[in-house]
C-alpha cells in the first residue's frame, strides 16, 4: 500500500510533534523544573513509520522508553506526555507513579512497561500467544534497543514467537550505543537483524531515518503475521543525537565529530526535505506546522505547569486489583 | 465424599477450571502429553488438547513472562515451574513485572495468572531440587503467596487463585503430593478463599504456626505431646502474601506461646515476619519467648539421608520445641 499525501503530512507532523516535546523537556530540565528525561530524538522516523503500519487500537503494543514518537502516532497527548515528566496529578498512564517515558496506553492496546530492559519482549509473545489461541487478526509490535537484545529475556521472548509462528514483530531501533557501550561490545554480528537467523525467523534491517521505508518494513511484517506466517525481526538503524538521558554526558565516550555526522541525517530534517522536493509539503506550510506544533507544546507545558502534585496519599494504591480506585 | 491425595485435588482443580473458563491455559515444562514430572497435569492434554495444555521451551523466566503478556491479553494462565528452585530466572518477571502491574499503571493493566511450583525437601532432592522460596515473594507487594497443606486445600485455594484477578505464587508441598490424603466433597464446587488462615487443632497451651508439608508434621507433633498433656493449637497459615495478622494474634493471645515453623532456613525466613507480628502487636500476651523452627542456615539441603535429615524439620523436632516451650 502507498501512504496517501495525507498520511505523509500526518507522519511529518508528529515526527515534528515529537521533537519538539523532546527538546521542550530537555529546556525544563535545564531551568530545574523536571527532574529527569530520557530522549528519542532522532529516532522519530522509525517509530512513527512503524506506528502507522498498525491499526491502531487493534493491534498490540509493547513499547520500551525512547518511543515517544511511537506513542504520540498511537494516540498519547502532549499534555498527557508533560504532566509525566512532571509527575503531575492526573497523569493519566500510571498516575505520576512511573518516571517518564515509561508508557501505557489502554486505549491503543499499549502495555505499561517497566525499567529493566527486554520484559516487554515476553509480554508481546505472550499477546502473540493470546492472540493465536484466540484466533484473532491482530499483531503485536515490541520495540527494543540494540543494546537490549543481549538480554535472556529477549531471546527467550523470540524464540517463543518463532516456534509457535506468534504474530509478533520484534523492531530493534539500534541507535549504536547502550548508554554508552558500542555496538562492538553488545554483538559479534553486524546487524540485530542477523540475530533471527539462530532463532528461526526472517530478519531484515531497514533505514531507520526513512518513515516509508519503516512504514513499508513493518507493514509487510504486519501482512505475514496476519496471515499466520509467524514474527519477523527488524532492525531499524537510526541515530541517538542526544545522551542518554539527562543524568548522561556523552562527551566522555563519544566524540563530537561523530555526534556532528550524525546530526548532518537528522530524519526529520531528510523527511522535510524529502516532502518538499516530492511537493507533498512547501517550505511555508511546513513553517506553519512548526509554529502550531510549538504552541500546542506550550500549551501543554502551561497547563501541566499549573497542575498539582498528586497527594501522598496516592501512593498507597493500587497494590491489588481489589484497590483499583476508579475516577 | 472421596479420599484423594494433595496432587489429586489440584488436577481435579485445573480440570474444573479449564472446563469452566476457556481462557484459562497451562503453560510449562513437561505439562503436555507427559502430565508434568509429577503429574500434575496428567489426563488434561488428552482432555483439552494442545492449546489449553501447552509445552513451553526450558526456559523458566518465559513461561511466566508469556503468561504475563496472555494475562495481559485477557487470558489467565496457569504457569508451572517444574521445581521451584528454578524459578530463580523468572524473579524478574514476577517480581518487577507481574507483581507491579497494576501498581505502575494505577490499575490500568493486571496480570490475573497462577505461577505453580513445587516446592521443599525431604524427598532426596539435594540442594536444588528441594528449595523453600516463599520468603523471597512473600515479600513482594502485588503478589499473592499461597501454600495449601490439605488435598481440600489444594483444590479449593487453587480454584480461587484462577479466578483471582491479581497474580497468585501457588507453592505446592511436593513432599506431600501422594503422602497427604484426605476427604474432598464430590459434585460441588470447592473454592477456599485466598486469605485467611485456619486453625486446623484448637488448643490453650502452645500456637503453633506451619504451613504446606510443616503443617502436616504439626499435626502429628501435636497429637505427640498431647499424650503428656500439652495442648497445642495449630494454625495452618495457607496464605502468606497478604498475611492474616488477626488469626495469629487471635491465637496467641488465647496460648500466650508461639512456635512458627518452617523448613525455608531460619535467617530472613517466613517466620521472622510472623515473630515480628507478634512482638509489635501480641507483646504483653506473651508468655515466652518466641520461638522459630527453622531449616538451618547453610545453602540447600545436602542429598545424602543423614545430612537431609540433619537439615529438615520433622515431627520428632516439632514436638521437642513444643515441650520446650510449653515448660517455659
Amino acid at each position: 500500500m502507498t501512504l496517501s499525501t495525507d498520511q505523509l503530512l500526518e507522519m511529518y507532523r508528529i515526527m515534528l510533534l515529537a521533537r519538539r516535546l523532546d527538546e521542550r523537556a530537555w529546556v525544563l530540565h535545564r531551568q530545574g523544573k523536571i527532574a529527569f528525561h530520557i530522549s528519542g530524538i532522532g529516532q522519530e522516523a522509525a517509530q512513527v513509520g512503524a506506528a502507522v503500519a498498525l491499526r491502531r487500537g487493534h493491534d498490540w503494543v509493547a513499547p520500551y522508553y525512547r518511543d515517544l514518537a511511537l506513542m504520540l502516532a498511537l494516540g498519547l497527548t502532549p499534555r498527557a506526555f508533560m504532566l509525566s515528566l512532571m509527575g503531575k496529578l492526573g497523569e493519566p498512564t500510571s498516575g505520576a507513579r512511573q518516571m517518564p517515558s515509561h508508557w501505557s496506553l489502554r486505549s491503543a492496546n499499549v502495555v505499561s512497561h517497566s525499567s529493566p530492559v527486554a520484559t516487554q519482549a515476553c509480554h508481546a509473545s505472550g499477546i502473540g500467544l493470546a492472540i493465536k489461541l484466540r484466533r484473532k487478526d491482530q499483531v503485536v509490535l515490541t520495540t527494543i534497543g540494540e543494546g537490549s537484545t543481549a538480554q535472556g529475556e529477549w531471546y527467550e521472548a523470540v524464540n517463543w514467537a518463532a516456534i509457535h509462528k506468534l504474530p509478533v514483530i520484534f523492531l530493534v531501533e539500534n541507535n549504536v550505543y547502550a548508554i554508552s557501550v558500542h555496538q562492538d561490545k553488545q554483538m559479534a554480528v553486524a546487524s540485530a537483524a542477523d540475530k533471527a537467523a539462530g532463532l528461526g525467523l526472517p530478519g531484515a534491517s531497514i533505514d531507520g531515518l526513512d518513515p516509508v521505508a519503516m512504514y513499508d518494513g513493518v507493514a509487510s511484517a504486519a501482512e505475514r503475521a496476519r496471515r499466520g506466517d509467524g514474527p519477523t525481526l527488524l532492525e531499524a538503524r537510526v541515530h541517538r543525537l542526544t545522551p542518554h538521558s539527562s543524568d548522561d554526558d556523552d562527551r566522555s565516550y563519544r566524540s563530537r565529530q561523530e555526534v556532528e555526522a550524525m546530526k548532518s541525517e537528522d530524519p526529520l530534517s531528510l523527511f522535510h526535505d524529502q516532502l518538499v522536493k516530492q511537493k507533498v509539503l512547501t517550505q511555508a506550510a511546513a513553517e506553519a506546522m512548526d509554529a502550531q506544533t510549538r504552541e500546542q507544546v506550550e500549551e501543554a507545558v502551561t497547563f501541566s505547569l499549573q497542575v498539582p502534585y498528586p497527594p501522598a496519599a496516592d501512593a498507597a494504591y493500587p497494590v491489588f486489583v481489589e484497590d483499583i480506585r476508579h475516577g | 465424599m472421596a479420599e484423594i491425595t494433595l496432587i489429586e485435588g489440584l488436577r481435579q482443580a485445573m480440570d474444573e477450571e479449564l472446563a469452566r473458563d476457556e481462557r484459562v491455559f497451562i503453560v510449562g515444562e513437561d505439562v503436555g502429553p507427559r502430565g508434568g514430572v509429577f503429574r500434575a497435569t496428567l489426563g488434561l492434554f488428552d482432555k483439552y488438547g494442545p492449546d489449553r495444555v501447552i509445552d513451553s521451551p526450558l526456559a523458566e523466566l518465559s513461561i511466566v513472562g508469556i503468561g504475563i503478556g496472555a494475562a495481559l491479553y485477557g487470558m489467565r494462565p496457569i504457569c508451572e515451574i517444574q521445581f521451584a528452585d528454578f524459578i530463580h530466572p523468572a524473579f524478574n518477571q514476577i517480581v518487577s513485572e507481574a507483581a507491579r502491574l497494576c501498581y505502575r499503571s494505577n490499575g490500568e493493566w493486571t496480570a490475573p495468572m497462577v505461577i505453580r511450583a513445587p516446592y521443599g525437601g525431604g524427598i532426596g532432592g539435594g540442594l536444588y531440587h528441594s528449595q523453600s522460596i516463599e520468603a523471597f515473594y512473600s515479600h513482594v507487594p502485588g503478589l499473592k503467596v499461597v501454600i495449601p497443606s490439605s488435598p481440600h486445600d489444594a483444590k479449593g485455594l487453587l480454584k480461587s487463585a484462577v479466578r483471582d484477578p491479581n497474580p497468585v505464587l501457588f507453592l505446592e508441598p511436593k513432599k506431600g503430593y501422594r503422602l497427604i490424603k484426605g476427604e474432598v466433597a464430590e459434585g460441588e464446587e470447592i473454592l477456599v478463599p485466598i486469605g485467611p488462615a485456619r486453625v486446623s487443632r484448637p488448643g490453650r497451651d502452645v500456637s503453633l504456626f506451619a504451613y504446606g508439608m510443616m503443617h502436616h508434621y504439626a499435626l502429628q507433633a501435636a497429637g505427640a505431646v498431647a499424650a503428656e498433656g500439652i495442648d497445642v493449637e495449630v494454625v495452618d497459615l495457607r496464605t502468606l502474601a497478604p498475611v492474616d495478622r488477626r488469626t495469629i494474634l487471635d491465637s496467641v493471645r488465647k496460648t500466650g506461646k508461639a512456635l512458627i515453623v518452617h523448613e525455608d532456613n531460619l535467617t530472613g525466613g517466613y517466620g521472622a515476619e510472623v515473630a515480628a507480628i507478634l512482638a509489635e502487636q501480641a507483646f504483653t500476651d506473651l508468655d515466652a519467648p518466641v520461638r522459630r523452627l527453622a531449616g538451618p542456615d547453610v545453602p540447600g539441603v545436602p542429598f545424602s539421608h543423614p545430612m537431609q535429615d540433619w537439615f529438615m524439620p520433622d515431627p520428632a523436632k516439632i514436638a521437642a520445641a513444643v515441650r520446650e516451650l510449653a515448660a517455659y
